[in-house]
C-alpha cells in the first residue's frame, strides 16, 4: 500500500495540483483554475466571479456571529452568538466550518488559514463552485436577493445604525433593534417579490421615506376633523372595510406594517426596522433552500474531487483526507442515536442528488413508475441543473424523494399529539407509506406552513388605536406563552398603543384565546 | 481567475464591541439572579461551591414560536429498525434523553456561567469593609515580605543572578571586553610561528602578536567579568497582614413578636453579612445567639426555624455574646462583628442595661456592630427617617452617638435589605460620624 502510494505519487508527480499539506496563493490559484475548468466543462456550472479571502479561526468566529456577513451593524445578540459559538468550539463540541460563502457578486468565499491544502481544494469546490452556482441560478435567489447590492447595502446599514447610536444613544437604538429582531420571522414578504436594492436608489429612498414620514405625520392631525363631516366614524362595517383596504390589511409582514403605519416611530426608527426587514428578506431564500444548497455544494465537491483524482491531479493521501472530511460532513445518525439532532441537510441533499444521478442513468422498474420523466434519460447533469434552478427544499423533496432513498434512510412518521402519553408510528417506508413520508417531509421544509402564521388584521386608527393581530392555529398548535408575551411587548413598543393577538382556529374559525398587552404589563 | 485577499492581518475581534454589549447586559441579569439566590439556602451554603448560571431573561431573544406541548404534529425521522405502522412509542419523560424528536439545544438554552469568585465580586462590587484602615493602623500583627522589583543594594542572599548576569553581559559588550576566543586565536598563531624556523617577517609578526596579546590581557583584567555595578538584588516590601480571622455574632430576638416574615428578613441580612466577611477573611465563624427572656447559643437550623416563645430581655443576648467572646474569641486574635436583628420591643429598664453593656465592654471588643430593626411595612413611612421608635431603638441611638463603629438601620421589607446593608457597610469617610 505504502509502496503503491509512493509509486503513484512519483509517476504523476508533475501532474499533481499540489503535494503536501501546506498551501500558498499560487497553489490555491492553480487549484481553483483546475477545479473551475472541470466544473464548467463536466458539470456545466455557471458561477459568479469569485473572491477568496483567507481568514484566521478567530475571524471565522467573528464572521459566524455576524450572521456570516462581512459587514454587520452592532448589536449585543451578535456578541451572545459569538460567545455561544466560542464556547462550543472551545469545548470541542463543534468544529468550525471550513468555509463560509456569501451570496454576493463577486461571490465571497472565506478560507481558514488553518486548513490544509487538500481541505482548501475541497472548500473551493464546495463553496466557490457549488454554493456559487446555486446562488447564481436558483430561482429564489435570482428573484428575491440582489447579490450585487447586498454588501453596499449592509455598509449603508452599519453606518446608518452607528450614526443613530451617536445621535440617539445606544440604548434607544438597542430597544428598536431588539424589538425588530423579535419580529424577523414575521418580517418577510412570502409571496411578492421585494423591490430591488441599489446603493444609489437606496440613499435616494431614505430621503423619500423621510419626506413621506413627515407627510403621514401630518395626516394624523388631518384625520381629526374628519369625524365631524359624517357620523360614520370607525365603527361601521363600511368604515372598517375601507380602513382595511387603505392599510392593505390583512398584512403578514409585521415589520413592514409597523414601519409604514406606526404612529409613534421617528423616521430613524423606521429606517432601522427597514434595515432589519431587508436583512431578514435577504436570508429568506437561504432558509428555504438549506437541503438543496448544501446538497448542491456537497454533490459538486464530491463529484469534482473524484474527477480530479481520476485524472491524477490530486494524490491518494489528499483524497483520503478529503474523503474523511466529506464523510464527517454527511454523517447522519438515526433517530435513536444520542447524536441525533435532526436531519442533516448535507446528507439528505447529497443523497437525493446522487439518487437523481442514479435514476437517470440506471433506473429500476420502480423508478420508471415513480419518475417517468427522468428515469433513464441518461442526462443527469441537465436534470440536476434543472432541479437546482427551479426548486426549493419543499418542492424538491416532493418531486424527487424516491422510494429507494426512503428505504435507505429507513424513514418513518411519528404522529405526536400533545394530549397523548405516547407517539404513534403512522407510516413506515413501505408501499403504503412512501407518499405520506414524502409529503410529510416536504411539508416540514415548507417555512410558510411550519412557522406560526400571524397577521395584522385590523387597527382602529381613529379609536383606541389598538393593533389587532391574528394567529391562525393549525392542528391545535398554540404559541409558546412566555415568548409570545415578550414578543407582544416588543410589538407594543414599536406600535405605541395596545396590541392584541387572537388565536383563531384555522379550521373552525373560532377564537381559541386572546391576549392583549394590557394583560401583560411591562 | 479568482481574486485572493489575505484578511489575516485585518483587525481581529470584529465582534469585540458586540461581546462587550452582551456582557454588560448579562451583568445586570446576573446581579438579579444572585439576589434571588440568597433568599433560599443556608447562610454558609450561599458562599460554598455555587456557580450561578444565568437565566437568560434579559438576554433572551423572544419570537413567536410554537408551544411544544400543544396540538398535533408529525415527525419524519430516519433510522427505523423495527417499527410497524400503529406501534406506540412512549414519549421520553421530562428532561429525558436528547433523542426526542424535534428537540434540539437552542441558543436560548445557553447559560452564561460565572465562577463563584466572579459572582461574589459582582455581589460586593464597591462594598468595603468599614474599618479596614483602622485595622491596619491599630493592630499590625505581622508583616509579610512581598516581591517588589529589584534594587541596587541588598544582602548577598537576595542577589538575583539572572538580572545580574544580564547587566554584566551588557556591560562587557559595551566596553568591548576581549573574549577568550580572541586570546586563544592569538596564542595559537604564536605557537605555530614560534615552532617554525625564524625569519625576519615572522619575527616581526611575533612581536606584534605579543604586544596585542599583552594589550588584550591587560584590558581583560581591567574590565571585570562581573562588576559590583552589575549586581542586582531582589527587593522585598514588607506588607502588613491583617488579622485573618473573623467571627460574626448573629443576635436575634425570637420572642413571639418575631414572625416568619421578620425571621426571613433577618436571615437575609445575616447571609449578606456572612458572605461579606467570608470574602475578606481566611477564616470566618458564625455564632448564632437567640434570645427570649433568656439567651442561648444555637445552631443555624434552630436559629431560624425553631419556634420558641417568651418574653423579651435583649441584654441577655449581649451578655451571652460577651461570655462567648471571653471563652473562645480573644479579641486580639479575632475580628469580631455582630449583627443584631430585632423588632425593637424591649423593657425600658433592660434597654438601659443594654446601653451599659455596649458602652462598657462590647463596643470595645467589636470591630463593628450593626443593629437592624425589622419593622412593619405600614410603619416604615412613619419611622423611615426619624429617631422616634421603640425602646431599643432609642437606647441604641445613644450608643450610636458615642461609638463610630456602631450602625443602625430599619428594614421593612426584602427590598430594603440590600440598600440598608450597603448603607451600613459602605465605605465610610473614615468614621467622621462624630469626629
Amino acid at each position: 500500500m505504502a509502496n503503491q502510494a509512493s509509486k503513484s505519487s512519483q509517476t504523476s508527480k508533475s501532474g499533481l495540483l499540489f503535494s503536501g499539506s501546506d498551501w500558498d496563493f499560487k497553489t490555491l490559484s492553480r487549484a481553483y483554475e483546475a477545479i473551475e475548468a472541470i466544473a464548467i466543462e463536466e458539470l456545466h456550472l455557471d458561477v459568479y466571479p469569485v473572491q477568496m479571502e483567507i481568514i484566521s479561526s478567530q475571524q471565522m468566529l467573528d464572521a459566524y456571529s455576524s450572521v456570516g456577513m462581512p459587514l454587520m451593524y452592532r448589536h449585543w445578540s451578535f456578541g451572545k452568538h459569538f460567545l455561544y459559538q466560542e464556547l462550543l468550539y472551545r469545548k470541542g463540541g463543534r468544529g468550525l466550518a471550513y468555509e463560509l460563502v456569501i451570496n454576493s457578486n463577486p461571490c465571497i468565499v472565506y478560507l481558514m488559514e488553518e486548513n490544509t491544502m487538500a481541505l482548501q481544494a475541497l472548500v473551493t469546490a464546495h463553496a466557490a463552485l457549488g454554493h456559487n452556482h446555486f446562488f447564481k441560478n436558483n430561482h429564489l435567489f435570482r428573484q428575491w436577493t440582489d447579490a450585487s447590492a447586498i454588501l453596499s447595502y449592509l455598509d449603508f446599514a452599519k453606518g446608518y445604525i452607528a450614526r443613530c447610536e451617536e445621535r440617539h444613544g445606544v440604548a434607544a437604538v438597542e430597544a428598536i433593534l431588539d424589538a425588530a429582531h423579535a419580529l424577523m420571522e414575521q418580517g418577510v414578504f412570502r409571496y411578492h417579490r421585494p423591490p430591488k436594492l441599489s446603493s444609489e436608489r437606496q440613499r435616494e429612498g431614505v430621503r423619500e421615506r423621510l419626506e413621506y414620514e413627515e407627510r403621514s405625520y401630518n395626516d394624523l392631525w388631518r384625520t381629526l376633523p374628519r369625524s365631524k363631516d359624517g357620523t360614520k366614524a370607525s365603527g361601521t362595517d363600511l368604515g372598517m372595510a375601507e380602513r382595511k383596504k387603505t392599510l392593505n390589511l390583512p398584512e403578514e409582514n409585521l415589520l413592514y406594517f409597523l414601519e409604514k403605519n406606526s404612529l409613534v416611530l421617528e423616521p430613524w426608527q423606521r429606517e432601522i426596522i427597514r434595515i432589519v426587514r431587508v436583512v431578514a428578506q435577504y436570508f429568506y431564500p437561504q432558509r428555504q433552500t438549506q437541503v438543496m444548497n448544501e446538497g448542491c455544494a456537497t454533490f459538486v465537491h464530491y463529484t469534482l474531487m473524484n474527477m480530479l483524482f481520476d485524472r491524477g491531479l490530486i494524490s491518494e493521501g489528499a483524497m483520503l483526507e478529503i474523503l474523511r472530511n466529506h464523510s464527517n460532513v454527511i454523517f447522519q445518525p438515526g433517530f435513536d442515536d444520542p447524536r441525533f439532532s435532526g436531519i442533516n441537510p448535507y446528507a439528505l441533499g447529497l443523497d437525493m442528488m446522487q439518487d437523481i444521478q442514479r435514476i437517470s442513468t440506471e433506473p429500476t422498474a420502480e423508478d420508471r413508475d415513480w419518475f417517468p420523466d427522468i428515469a433513464g434519460n441518461g442526462n443527469w447533469r441537465e436534470t440536476l441543473l434543472d432541479a437546482w434552478a427551479n426548486h426549493r427544499d419543499e418542492s424538491f423533496i416532493r418531486q424527487y424523494l424516491s422510494p429507494a432513498l426512503m428505504r435507505k434512510w429507513r424513514f418513518f412518521i411519528l404522529a405526536d399529539a400533545a394530549s397523548e402519553p405516547h407517539y404513534e408510528v403512522a407510516s413506515i417506508h413501505n408501499e403504503r407509506g412512501y407518499e405520506k413520508i414524502r409529503a410529510g417531509l416536504a411539508h416540514s421544509y415548507d417555512i410558510g406552513s411550519s412557522r406560526p402564521d400571524i397577521q395584522v388584521v385590523d387597527v382602529d386608527l381613529l379609536g383606541d388605536r389598538q393593533l389587532r393581530l391574528e394567529h391562525k392555529v393549525k392542528n391545535g398548535i398554540m404559541l409558546e406563552e412566555a415568548s409570545r408575551d415578550a414578543t407582544l411587548r416588543h410589538i407594543r413598543r414599536l406600535w405605541g398603543y395596545e396590541v392584541s393577538l387572537a388565536a383563531i382556529d384555522a379550521q373552525t374559525g373560532g377564537t381559541l384565546n386572546e391576549r392583549s398587552t394590557s394583560q401583560i404589563g411591562e | 481567475m479568482p481574486i485572493f485577499v489575505d484578511r489575516r492581518l485585518n483587525p481581529k475581534d470584529k465582534s469585540l464591541g458586540n461581546r462587550q454589549r452582551f456582557l454588560k447586559r448579562a451583568r445586570e441579569e446576573l446581579k438579579r439572579s444572585i439576589r434571588d439566590r440568597i433568599r433560599i439556602g443556608k447562610i454558609a451554603d450561599v458562599d460554598s461551591e455555587h456557580a450561578v448560571s444565568m437565566p437568560a431573561r434579559g438576554t433572551a431573544e423572544p419570537s413567536f414560536s410554537d408551544a411544544k406541548d400543544s396540538g398535533r404534529r408529525q415527525h419524519i425521522l430516519p433510522g427505523n429498525k423495527h417499527f410497524a405502522p400503529g406501534d406506540r412509542v412512549p414519549k421520553p419523560g421530562q428532561g429525558g434523553g436528547g433523542s426526542s424528536p424535534g428537540k434540539t439545544v437552542s441558543e436560548d438554552d445557553f447559560r452564561f456561567v460565572l465562577s463563584r469568585e466572579e459572582v461574589l465580586d459582582l455581589f460586593f462590587e464597591d462594598l468595603e469593609l468599614p474599618d479596614m484602615v483602622k485595622l491596619n493602623l491599630k493592630e499590625i500583627l505581622a508583616f509579610k515580605p512581598r516581591r517588589a522589583g529589584f534594587a541596587a543594594t541588598g544582602s548577598p542572599t537576595n542577589i538575583n543572578v539572572g538580572r545580574t548576569m544580564r547587566h554584566s553581559h551588557g556591560r562587557r559588550i559595551a566596553l568591548r571586553r576581549p573574549r577568550r576566543e580572541e586570546l586563544d586565536a592569538i596564542e595559537k598563531e604564536l605557537a605555530i610561528l614560534e615552532a617554525e624556523p625564524q625569519s625576519a617577517a615572522a619575527h616581526q609578526r611575533i612581536t606584534t602578536l605579543r604586544e596585542e596579546l599583552e594589550r588584550l590581557e591587560r584590558r581583560r583584567k581591567r574590565i571585570a567579568y562581573v562588576d559590583p555595578v552589575d549586581i542586582r538584588f531582589n527587593r522585598f516590601d514588607a506588607q502588613p497582614v491583617p488579622n485573618a480571622n473573623a467571627v460574626m455574632f448573629c443576635l436575634m430576638d425570637v420572642s413571639g413578636s418575631m414572625g416568619e416574615r421578620e425571621k426571613d428578613l433577618a436571615k437575609r441580612f445575616f447571609v449578606l453579612l456572612h458572605l461579606f466577611l467570608k470574602r475578606r477573611y481566611d477564616r470566618t465563624e458564625i455564632v448564632f445567639i437567640r434570645h427570649t427572656h433568656e439567651a442561648q447559643e444555637v445552631d443555624e437550623e434552630t436559629f431560624f426555624y425553631n419556634t420558641q416563645s417568651g418574653g423579651t430581655v435583649v441584654s441577655t443576648a449581649l451578655e451571652e455574646m460577651r461570655r462567648i467572646i471571653e471563652q473562645r474569641y480573644p479579641s486580639n486574635e479575632w475580628n469580631i462583628y455582630a449583627a443584631q436583628a430585632s423588632d425593637g420591643d424591649n423593657f425600658v429598664t433592660d434597654s438601659e442595661r443594654c446601653i451599659g453593656l455596649m458602652d462598657g465592654q462590647i463596643m470595645r471588643l467589636c470591630q463593628y456592630f450593626a443593629y437592624v430593626e425589622i419593622i412593619d411595612e405600614r410603619e416604615s413611612h412613619i419611622f423611615g427617617s426619624t429617631d422616634n421608635g421603640t425602646s431599643l431603638w432609642r437606647a441604641y441611638s445613644a450608643v450610636n452617638q458615642r461609638w463610630p463603629n456602631f450602625q443602625m438601620s430599619r428594614i421593612a421589607n426584602a427590598a430594603d435589605i440590600y440598600p440598608v446593608f450597603r448603607q451600613l457597610f459602605a465605605r465610610q469617610p473614615a468614621f467622621q460620624k462624630n469626629a
